[in-house]
């Protein structure tokens, strides 16, 4: 296709259709530039993301940090992974924007303001860990279809919001509520109107919780738009793809929610353990839940070399679903011997905690920092891959970083 | 008929006759007009000279819009070989290449891939270029073998400064 001649003979009005917003001084505008939003587009600037982040996908955009990247004990925008199933939705009008709450379930159907949520309701704040399902994909063998996810799907950011519960409780809930569903203004990469990219959800109980949260704040200030201004869910532990960005609409249902996402092979995990490459039907898939005990270094960056006789200061976090984590450890020697790292508590449930250690090295040599969290029920991280599944999910396997002694 | 009312009816006719003119004229000129605007809607032309701001080219020019630099398709990233403008023609209108290049899988599971998109996310029917596609997938962008744990790679060493 000619699409310089396309771009060249468009006019400011056209250019202002497609990006959904009228270009102010857009007399002004050099001829022959085109708008940021309609070039070849830097990521990066686009999303006021680390240039050290890594583009897995550009449409839909799939981006994720490197665990260097994630040292902050609360991550900022620019190293939080980039999770889109569809198109970013255009033209958000955040003074319009309402909130519906309908469903099999709800006493009656009832629609908030995005204003009336924040006056009517108290506001929360808590640092909550997120993390893709889909989180170190590219390791499985035989390869799981999708984003190849490395490490760098994980996040902690300080949200501020309402409870949904709150929310809920105003709306009124009948006994027989099973599951919430959400529904967003994101596009289908198809730009077919009548398919949602995404429409996920969790149990009542998951619902209710404290810090699940109808968030509008992400580090003090407005949810960048790329995670979902102006409003989303928060369910910290769980998939992130159970915090719906751009939230429209929740649908309190009467059974599990059969949103696009929610069925066949998406984040579902075989009910029983299955061979490497074993076929699943469909029925034997269970949804995944909390996420599984993990851990990430953060510092040094793999590939330190440093002097014999000195100290490494490794530092980094830790998190386990719904669970705590309990211990944490570290071992220079392929798991043969594992040390005990110095462990926080959390800042508040569900938000990851923070280790640090002294490593003494004996000799000169190629070392690698192997990092074991386990979390509130003994359970341990795998220094092999966990089991296989189709789509390559909860890959929770201990994180390692190189380092050289000369 | 009078000789009067023939030479009344002569000028009517003139004068209708002029405006007609006139009318395509106008036509003709608006015309010219606007086919100048769709080719130079800023009417950039008429601007005495270019501003100095940076103009940013976008997309590469009509002639090497599938440009192929050191055996790689420049546009999509893909690998020239059979089957590729198939490849680009028909698995990058909804997602990126990058998606197709990071998923490798046999024959099998790309046909399941396909039949999934077709019943769930609008894909169509790709005919005799379904076989093209699934072989050029499967030749460049084979399944490698990884264990349950791969070494480190790509390691880049630096030295650690207190």
């Amino acid at each position: 296709m000619q699409r310089r001649k396309f771009i060249k003979g468009a006019t400011l009005a056209s250019f202002a259709g497609v990006i959904g917003a009228e270009i102010v001084y857009g007399l002004k505008m050099p001829s022959g530039y085109v708008p940021l939003a309609l070039q070849e587009p830097d990521p990066f600037k686009m999303f006021d993301k680390n240039t050290e982040m890594v583009v897995l996908n550009d449409k839909p955009w799939n981006m994720e940090a490197r665990a260097h990247l994630l040292d902050d004990k609360v991550t900022p925008n620019e190293a939080i992974f980039i999770r889109n199933n569809g198109l970013v939705p255009e033209g958000i009008d955040a003074a319009n924007w309402t909130l519906t709450i309908d469903g099999e379930s709800v006493r009656q159907e009832k629609t908030y303001t995005l204003e009336e949520l924040k006056s009517k309701f108290k506001h929360h704040t808590y640092q909550l860990t997120l993390e893709c399902g889909g989180n170190g994909r590219s390791e499985f063998d035989p390869p799981a279809k999708g984003n190849q996810w490395t490490v760098g799907a994980v996040y902690c950011a300080e949200w501020t919001g309402v409870r949904l519960r709150d929310v809920l409780e105003d709306v009124g809930i009948k006994d027989d509520a099973v599951y919430f569903g959400y529904h967003a203004a994101d596009i289908h990469l198809s730009r077919d109107p009548k398919k949602e990219p995404i429409s996920r959800g969790a149990p009542m109980a998951k619902a209710m919780q404290d810090e699940t949260l109808l968030a509008f704040k992400m580090n003090g200030k407005d949810i960048p738009l790329v995670h979902g201004y102006p409003l989303r869910v928060i369910a910290g532990g769980w998939p992130a793809s159970v915090s719906g960005k751009w939230l429209q609409r929740i649908s309190i249902r009467n059974i599990v929610h059969d949103g696009t996402k929610m069925t066949g092979s998406a984040y579902r995990v075989p009910c029983k353990p299955v061979a490497p490459g074993e076929k699943v039907a469909d029925e034997d898939m269970c949804i995944i839940e909390s996420m599984p005990v993990k851990s990430l270094i953060t510092y040094p960056k793999s590939g330190a070399t440093l002097a014999k006789g000195k100290k490494l200061a490794i530092r980094g976090h830790a998190w386990a679903g719904e669970l705590e984590v309990a211990k944490m450890e570290y071992s220079i020697d392929f798991g043969a011997t594992w040390k005990t790292c110095k462990l926080e508590k959390p800042v508040n449930r569900l938000a990851w905690q923070h280790f640090s250690a002294e490593v003494d090295f004996p000799q000169e040599g190629y070392y690698e920092v192997w990092a074991k969290a386990t979390d509130s029920k003994g359970v341990s991280q795998p220094m092999l891959l966990p089991g296989w599944n189709p789509k390559g999910y909860l890959n929770n396997a201990c994180h390692r970083i190189a380092v050289k002694i000369v | 008929m009078k000789d009067q009312d023939h030479d009344k009816l002569k000028k009517g006719f003139q004068g209708v006759y002029r405006i007609l003119i006139l009318a395509c004229v106008v036509v003709a000129l608006f015309s010219v007009a606007m086919v100048y605007l769709l080719g130079n809607p800023d009417l950039s032309l008429f601007q005495g000279s270019k501003p100095d701001t940076e103009v940013v080219a976008v997309g590469a020019d009509d002639d090497d819009f599938d440009k192929v630099e050191n055996g790689i398709h420049v546009r999509t990233g893909f690998i020239d070989a059979p089957g590729m403008m198939e490849t680009v023609q028909n698995c990058t209108n909804c997602h990126s290449a990058k998606l197709v290049m990071q998923n490798r899988m046999n024959k099998e599971r790309w046909k399941a891939t396909i039949k999934w998109m077709q019943e769930t996310q609008n894909l169509w029917d790709l005919g005799k270029n379904e076989d093209i596609i699934i072989d050029y997938l499967v030749t460049n962008y084979p399944p490698k073998k990884k264990g349950r744990r791969e070494a480190l790679t790509n390691i880049e060493w630096y030295e650690l400064k207190d």
